[in-house]
């Protein structure tokens, strides 16, 4: 989509309120893409991230090099891995969403892993006899009862995508991170605050709704403390 | 009926946890496995539901061996109970004592109803249905995980600890309800603690554990009380297994003596000649109904000048005891707290039906056999 022209305002006040009006559809088509790529990468990052977190959890001597492994991932410098994916993925949202993806599931392994590992055995066992087989016991007790410390890395992660994204325009993939490009190119600081509020917008807003789905789905954990 | 047979159970790490263990718990009665920590007193009852499993030997259950069952269909038709409760922190109350019956495939409605059946007989308040374990008290966390072990109605009951983590008060509440649920229920229940206060209070047998899974003394609690097989069982029963046999020897075989009793609204020349008439140093003031106000030393206490008896110089009877249900611990008891040294006998109104000495006791003691 091509960014309408926004030079007249150039030299005009920091923020130029006439200007944000009459880009708000614009915003919005920037900020589908956006969220897009961002949750796309949680979401992925969430799928490869459980049977990770569940064996680190399971299995006690795989944790340390399963925990050091997806270190060393969030550890990448996001802009080189852009860059090294670009010849493989060429100039498509998977370039963002992969890298995004391993970030997430640095993240998430490790809550889900210390999230299962701290239920407490006399709960694992009392599941266990009860009659609950190991994967029937993992989905019905131990997982629901990880959902607090779950939860709270998926915000933490979702969070981080959504502000991350916005590297990906550094190679012209789109999202809110063009108005960054495009306000700098320009000398138009309002176009980069705008940017800069639109995304902490949606990072609060999606933080509030995992805050608000953890307190639907562990209206116990309230209590505990 | 549950047998063990020959079962030692030898950890990877070389510790003998259980060494030969031949047990028969009987069918509807509770048998308590009572030992010090690392008696493998535990491990013995994993073994049941297959959570731990023997390295020789063999556990059957009314004549199968537990290891030719699929482990968790063996565990849906056992209860557990454990210390702490094990309560499943996201579910509520009624779906946590719903579990097994919805693992055996109950519609959740029927599940659910049946647990409101067991809240109601554990005691928990229907208030309490739509909590979450966090928010109840200790005790009240143990009553639903017996409720749950007990939800698909099986005929086998596992407990591991269940009272040791709540205070004294709530842990003699749970016992007192653990032995009117079986009174009803009759399950076979197996019992693990450390304390020899709750075996004796609750097993129909007590197996007698030391260190290394050795069965030591396998038998009914007064005879245990009685008859410690050697000094380990001696020193694990404590100083006063004497007094705690008493609890096994009912107060009906004791032989009252009759009380010299005077009424509150006697005159002090009355409750004079009562005493001598008796050769009594004490009086016992009695109310309209016979019922028992307190002990009058004419040792001591002035009788007053005036009409009535001086009620205000009457010493506590301490309580009393009912020979028609209460044991000779509870006679002694009411002896020891008496300051005349006489237990008061009431029947169940509350009436005076007459007293007992020290010699009494001795006496009830020693014509049932027993010598503490």
């Amino acid at each position: 989509m091509m960014r309408p022209p926004a030079y007249n305002f150039t030299f005009h006040h920091i923020s130029n309120w006439q200007w944000v009006q009459n880009h708000l559809g614009y915003f919005w088509s920037l900020s589908r893409t956006h969220l897009y790529m961002a949750l796309a990468s949680v979401v992925l990052g969430l799928v490869v991230a459980l049977p990770m977190g569940v064996l680190a959890a399971r299995v006690p001597r795989s944790y340390p090099p399963i925990l050091a492994v997806t270190t060393v991932l969030y550890a990448l410098p996001s802009l080189a891995v852009l860059a090294f994916l670009v010849g493989i993925t060429g100039l498509t949202d998977n370039t963002v969403i992969l890298p995004l993806a391993a970030y997430a599931l640095a993240i998430l392994v490790r809550s889900i892993a210390d999230g299962l590992k701290n239920v407490p055995d006399e709960v694992r066992t009392a599941a266990t006899a009860m009659g609950y087989r190991p994967v029937r016991r993992l989905v019905a007790v131990e997982l629901p009862a990880a959902v607090p410390v779950i939860i709270a890395g998926l915000r933490v992660a979702t969070v981080s995508s959504i502000s991350l994204v916005t590297v990906g325009s550094l190679i012209g993939i789109g999202g809110l991170g063009q108005l960054f490009i495009a306000g700098e190119n320009a000398d138009f600081l309002t176009e980069i605050l705008a940017g800069v509020v639109i995304v902490a917008l949606w990072a609060l807003l999606f933080d509030a709704l995992l805050l608000l789905a953890g307190r639907l789905l562990a209206p116990w954990a309230r209590r505990t403390a | 009926m549950i047998v063990f047979d020959h079962v030692s159970k030898r950890y990877t790490d070389g510790t003998l946890a259980v060494g030969d263990l031949s047990l028969e718990c009987p069918t509807g009665q509770i048998t308590v496995l009572v030992g010090t920590s690392g008696c493998g007193k535990t491990t013995s009852l994993r073994m049941i539901n297959r959570l731990e499993e023997p390295t020789s030997g063999t556990i059957r259950v009314d004549d199968s061996d537990v290891r030719q069952s699929d482990p968790a269909q063996l565990r849906r038709s056992m209860g557990y109970v454990i210390q702490n409760g094990g309560l499943f922190p996201h579910r509520t109350i009624v779906d946590n004592i719903a579990t097994v019956p919805r693992l055996l495939g109950a519609p959740r409605s029927a599940a659910r109803k049946r647990a409101r059946e067991l809240m109601a007989m554990v005691g928990l308040p229907e208030s309490t249905a739509r909590r979450y374990p966090s928010q109840l008290s200790g005790g009240q966390q143990q009553r639903v995980g017996v409720a749950r072990a007990l939800a698909a109605d099986p005929p086998i009951l596992l407990m591991d600890e269940p009272f040791s983590a709540v205070d004294p008060v709530v842990r003699a509440e749970l016992q007192q309800e653990l032995l009117r649920l079986q009174d009803q229920l009759h399950k076979t229940i197996v019992f693990v603690t450390h304390d020899i206060d709750e075996a004796v209070k609750l097993g129909d047998r007590i197996a007698v554990m030391r260190t290394g899974g050795e069965l030591v003394q396998f038998d009914t609690p007064d005879r245990i009380l009685a008859a410690p097989a050697d000094p380990f069982v001696e020193s694990f029963l404590g100083v006063d297994r004497g007094i705690r046999r008493l609890s096994f020897f009912p107060a009906t075989h004791l032989a009252l003596r009759p009380a010299v009793t005077a009424a509150a609204t006697a005159t002090p020349a009355e409750v004079k000649s009562a005493a001598a008439s008796a050769d009594s140093q004490w009086v016992l003031v009695v109310d309209g109904d016979d019922r028992p106000l307190g002990w009058l030393d004419l040792g001591t206490a002035s009788t007053g000048d005036s009409d009535r008896v001086d009620l205000a110089s009457m010493r506590s009877i301490g309580h009393t005891f009912k020979p028609a249900t209460d044991s000779l611990r509870a006679a002694l008891d009411a002896l020891v707290l008496s300051p005349a040294s006489l237990a008061v006998a009431v029947d169940e109104r509350g009436a005076v039906v007459g007293v007992a000495g020290h010699d009494d006791v001795e006496r009830a003691l020693a014509e049932q056999g027993g010598t503490p």
